[in-house]
Parts: C-alpha cells; structure tokens; sequence
C-alpha cells in the first residue's frame, strides 16, 4: 500500500470534519473523490498531506506514520496540487514550476542548469513551455492548473493530490488534463483527486471514494459506486447512469433528460 | 538573466551618491579633494596638515557616518518590508505591521524621561522595538485559525498598546525639555548619529539584511501559502519565525539610529518590483540597495535644501505619498 489513512478524525469538538475515515491507496491508481461541497474533501486531501495534526488515527506513507517523515523527504515523493489560486505576486510560469526543485536543495544550493532542464521538460510534457516567461497572474486558470501540475513533476513526486484540478477549465482544458492524468497514470504516477463531476470519475478513475458530512458511504470501483442511489444521497438529485456501448457509462440528471425528451419528441 | 545586471549598476549608483553627499555640506569640498585627502590617508601624496585636520574632521567625523546611516537604515527598512511583504502576501504591508516600530518608539521615550544617557534611549528602543514583536507574535499563538491572520491581529494590538504607552510617557514627560525632545526624535532624523553607535550597529544590520537575503529562495515559496510551502517541503512556521526575528532585529536598530523613519520599507519594494518582478532572489538585494540610495538621497535634502534641518522622517513621509499614489499606477505590473 502506498498510502493508508487509518481511523482519522480531524475538526473542532463541536464541529468534526472528518469522523473515522480509512482509505488506502495502492500506486498507479486514479482515484476520485466524490462529495457535496463542505462534504470534508479539502480537509481530507490535505491530511494524506500529512499537512495536519490529526485528533485520531494515522495516515501512513509506504508504511511510516507521516507524521514522522521528514517533509523535505516526503515532499519528493507526494506533491500537492492546490484549487486554482489567485496568486498576489507575478512570479514567472519558470519560477514557479522552479519551486518544485526546492526539495531537492540544501539550503546553501542554488538552482542548478540541471534544476532548470528538469522544470523545462516539465512545461514542455505539458505542451505549455511557450508560457515559460509568463506571470503566473496573466494566464488562463487552466494553463494555472497546467503550472501547478508541472510543478508538481518537477518536484519527482509519483503521487500527486489534487483538488478539484478540472474546476474553473474550459471544457476542451478539462479533457486535455484528464488525458494527461491517464497517460500519467501509465507511467506509474498516482492520482488522488477530488471533483464534482460524476462523469470526470466514470472516465478517468480506478477508483470512486464518496465522501458526505465527513464519512465515507462509498469507496470501489466507478461502475460499482457511481449509482443513482448513491448520488442521491450525496447530491439530493436524482441521476439516472446510462450505459453507452458495453462498457461506458454516463450521467443524465432525470429531471433534465425528461425534460430534453419532451423537448425532441 | 539579464536584471542581474540590474545589481552591479545599483552598487555603482550608491557609491556614486555616497562620494557626492560627502561633497555636499556647509563647507564645501569638491570630489578632487576627497580623492586627494584619500590619497595623503594612504600615504600616497602629501597634504598641509591643517587642511588634512579639517577634512578628516568633517568627512570623516561628520558627514561620513551619517551618510552610512542613511544607507544602513535605508537598505534595513527596505529589506525587511520586502520579506514582511512576501511573507504575509501582502504588498500593502511594511515593517511595522508587527509593532516593532511603535516599540521602538515607546522604547526610546522611556528611555529619555528615566534617564539622561544616549545608551538607554538607544537600548530601550532596540528591547522593546522585541517585545512588541514578541507580544505580536504571542498573541497569534493563543488561538487557533489562519496563522498569517493571527500574526498580522496580534501585530495590530501589540501596535497599539505601545502607541498607548507612548502618549502615556509623553502626558507624563517634562514638557520643556523632555517632550521637545521625543517629538523631535519621532520625527526621525539623523543629525544625532555619531560614528561610534553607527559603527556598533553596522554589524548586526548588514549581518541581518545579509540573512533575510539568504532566505530569499523561500520568500518566494512562502507566498504561494502555508499548505503549498509546507507541501514543498518547507518547513513554514520555523522559517517565519526566523524571517520576522532578522526582519524585526535590522528595524529595531533603525530605530536605534534615526528614530521613526515612514515609508520606506512600504515604497521602496515597490519599486524594486517594478524594475526586477517579483521574484524575490533577485527582488530581495535590488530593494536593499534602491533603499540605500534613495534614503542617502533624501537625507541630503533634509540636510541641506533649507538653512534649518528638516527631520528626515518628515522628508521620506512627503515624498512617499505622491510616489506611492505613483507607484500604485504602475503597481499592476509587479503584483497584480
């Protein structure tokens, strides 16, 4: 396993956030997690971080408490892909994605050529290395995410976290970072990530964890968890799962799709 | 790559303006002269005594330390509103966004109505300009929450207990020496640095800029957040606390030199960004030495533009807000 949350409880005594969560994680895998806003999803991503002091259980990384890693260490093999941020100084696209480097630095080293190959290659996998000088601030929300990726690499992490990483791209940037997530994923890499589209697990995920008021009611494969009773519980809509050929699956609000029927017909 | 260019051009811009402020006084010396005076003080030419006397003691006794205390403090303020700035993500932040300055000042007005020594208004404002950040950063310990939050709340009510303390200080001052004196003193100024204290102090401020500039790498990552910084490895809270210990340290002993100098440290960065970006591996050094300058500059003016000094405080406060309402015309560029 490389990644266990073990009986988690995060949050304030009068309002928990996270209550008795146990995940594992094995390598290779995409996993989506599903859940309504304020559902705890934040929260949780950034415990497998090991960025907060749990009130109980543990999260082990490749078997050791996270706790007790160091974080320079730790920050070579997990990297953290945050929301789309509006950033308040215009660093450079370089600069930024340099940041991934820092990792592997003592504190005396400067950013070698080497460290500059290594963040270039990053952009360029991407195919956004024309943004290289860039200001961060001046880019699309979805070249931003596309940065914050090929930081990501940069810092030789092969488990990336990442919220809510389709919110705010257009529809073509959305698939293209879902396209790269599944290449990714074939070269070994492994994804935990939060979002709010069904449909983004049912394409792109190994795994569908769903998350509601701090608990998880579901944790399996796509085709399994994604239900419209599951989906009702979580979202309070009913959704009816369509299945498109012999193996894909899509999400149709039955509200909507009546609705479109009358419309057609 | 190219605005590293940006640093040599600065360092040669600031010895350039420190040989033309010795020039400049009362008494006037030309730059020939000084370069012969140099000269005879390393035995390499000769000079008449009594006009050797007469140089050493107004160059060197004089207008020397004074120029070096500009640049020192200048360069401190500078440097440390530029890590406050990127440390807190806030381009509207300056060095006393913690209460150092307000302690310094409460500091050095103690320090005149309890004693008539030089070194206890010096020491008193260099121990409490501490202990406000102290108090500050204790505060923003107490709770829980958003950590850059507490600090900057903790810096406001550590702020304003000291500005409290000093109106006490001031109603209980004797007001027709002791008042006279902690107003002029607020109004920051340079005519009292002498060449000892400003030696003295020298060290610590040039090992505390030369620090912060160390850690400039990680400015920059502690600006993108806690959770991404400590994501990247950093480890956040430890890294602050060393970064406001060193910011907190060079603006105390401004203090220390000139009294309350506004404006600097929230101008200087500004323009710094303008002319390099953001990127505070390289933001860091050119806005200490833009301060330098410009508070050499400005210190100039304050000398010499009327018969009577003005406090320099005074000078950097008038001219900052028409620069500031300039700088925030160009700001986009650097930071939005």
């Amino acid at each position: 396993m490389l990644l266990v949350a073990e009986n988690i409880s995060f949050g304030f005594p009068e309002k928990p956030v996270l209550r008795d969560i146990s995940l594992s994680v094995r390598r290779g895998e995409i996993i989506s997690l599903l859940g309504p806003n304020g559902s705890g999803k934040t929260t949780l991503l950034k415990t497998l971080l090991g960025l907060y002091r749990l009130d109980k259980g543990q999260v082990l990384f490749e078997g050791r408490a996270i706790s007790s890693l160091h974080r320079m260490a730790l920050a070579r093999s997990i990297a953290y892909v945050p929301q789309i941020h509006r950033a308040s100084f215009a660093y450079s696209v370089i600069d930024v994605v340099l940041m991934g480097r820092i990792p592997h630095k003592t504190f005396f080293s400067r950013f070698s050529p080497r460290d500059m190959e290594i963040a270039e290659a990053a952009l360029d996998k991407l195919s956004i290395l024309h943004l290289r000088d860039r200001p961060y601030t001046r880019i699309s929300g979805g070249e931003r995410q596309l940065t914050l990726i090929a930081r990501a690499m940069t810092q030789g992490a092969h488990t990336f976290i990442m919220d809510e990483p389709a919110n705010g791209l257009d529809y073509g940037n959305q698939i293209k970072l879902l396209e790269g997530l599944i290449d990714l994923c074939d070269e070994g890499y492994t994804f935990i990530k939060s979002t709010h589209f069904p449909d983004h697990a049912l394409w792109v995920a190994d795994r569908v964890v769903m998350l509601k008021e701090g608990r998880i009611i579901a944790d399996g494969l796509p085709d399994d968890v994604i239900t419209s009773e599951n989906l009702f519980e979580l979202y309070g809509r009913e959704v009816d799962i369509h299945s498109l050929r012999e193996s894909f699956r899509v999400c149709i609000p039955r509200k909507i799709g009546k609705c479109r029927c009358l419309h057609t017909h | 790559m190219k605005k590293n260019i940006w640093i040599p051009c600065l360092v040669f811009l600031l010895v350039f303006i420190i040989l033309l402020s010795l020039t400049l006084g009362k008494y006037e010396i030309t730059l020939g002269e000084i370069f012969e005076y140099l000269a005879a003080a390393a035995g390499a030419a000769s000079m008449d005594e009594g006009k050797y006397a007469l140089l050493s003691n107004i160059l060197l006794d004089i207008r020397l330390p004074r120029i070096i205390a500009a640049a020192l403090i200048g360069s401190a303020l500078s440097a440390s509103g530029a890590a406050f700035q990127a440390m807190f993500i806030n381009p509207l932040v300056s060095p006393g966004l913690l209460g150092v300055l307000a302690g310094a000042s409460f500091g050095a007005a103690l320090g005149m109505i309890v004693s008539s020594s030089w070194f206890a208004v010096q020491a008193g404002a260099f121990l409490c300009g501490f202990l406000a950040v102290l108090i500050a950063v204790g505060i923003a310990r107490i709770y829980h929450g958003d950590r850059l939050l507490m600090l900057i709340l903790g810096g406001i009510i550590s702020g304003a207990l000291f500005t409290s303390l000093l109106s006490i200080v001031k109603y209980v001052a004797d007001p027709y020496n002791q008042l006279p004196a902690i107003v002029y003193w607020l109004m920051g100024g340079l005519s009292l640095a002498d060449g000892k204290t400003v030696l003295y102090v020298s060290f610590p401020i040039c090992a505390g800029i030369l620090c912060l500039l160390l850690f400039s790498r990680f400015l920059n990552i502690l600006s993108m957040g806690d959770d991404e910084a400590k994501s990247l490895g950093i480890n956040v809270t430890r890294i602050r606390m060393i970064l406001i210990f060193f910011a907190t340290l060079i603006s105390a002993l401004t203090v220390v030199i000139g009294g309350l100098i506004g404006w600097v440290g929230l101008i200087i960065p500004h323009v710094a960004r303008m002319l390099v970006g953001p990127d505070n591996r390289i933001l860091m050094p050119v806005a200490a030495l833009i301060g330098a300058i410009y508070l050499v500059a400005v210190d100039d003016i304050a000398r010499l533009l009327f018969t009577v000094e003005i406090p320099l405080g005074i000078v950097t406060s008038l001219m900052g807000i028409p620069f500031f309402i300039l700088v925030l015309k160009n700001a986009r560029k650097g930071w939005a």
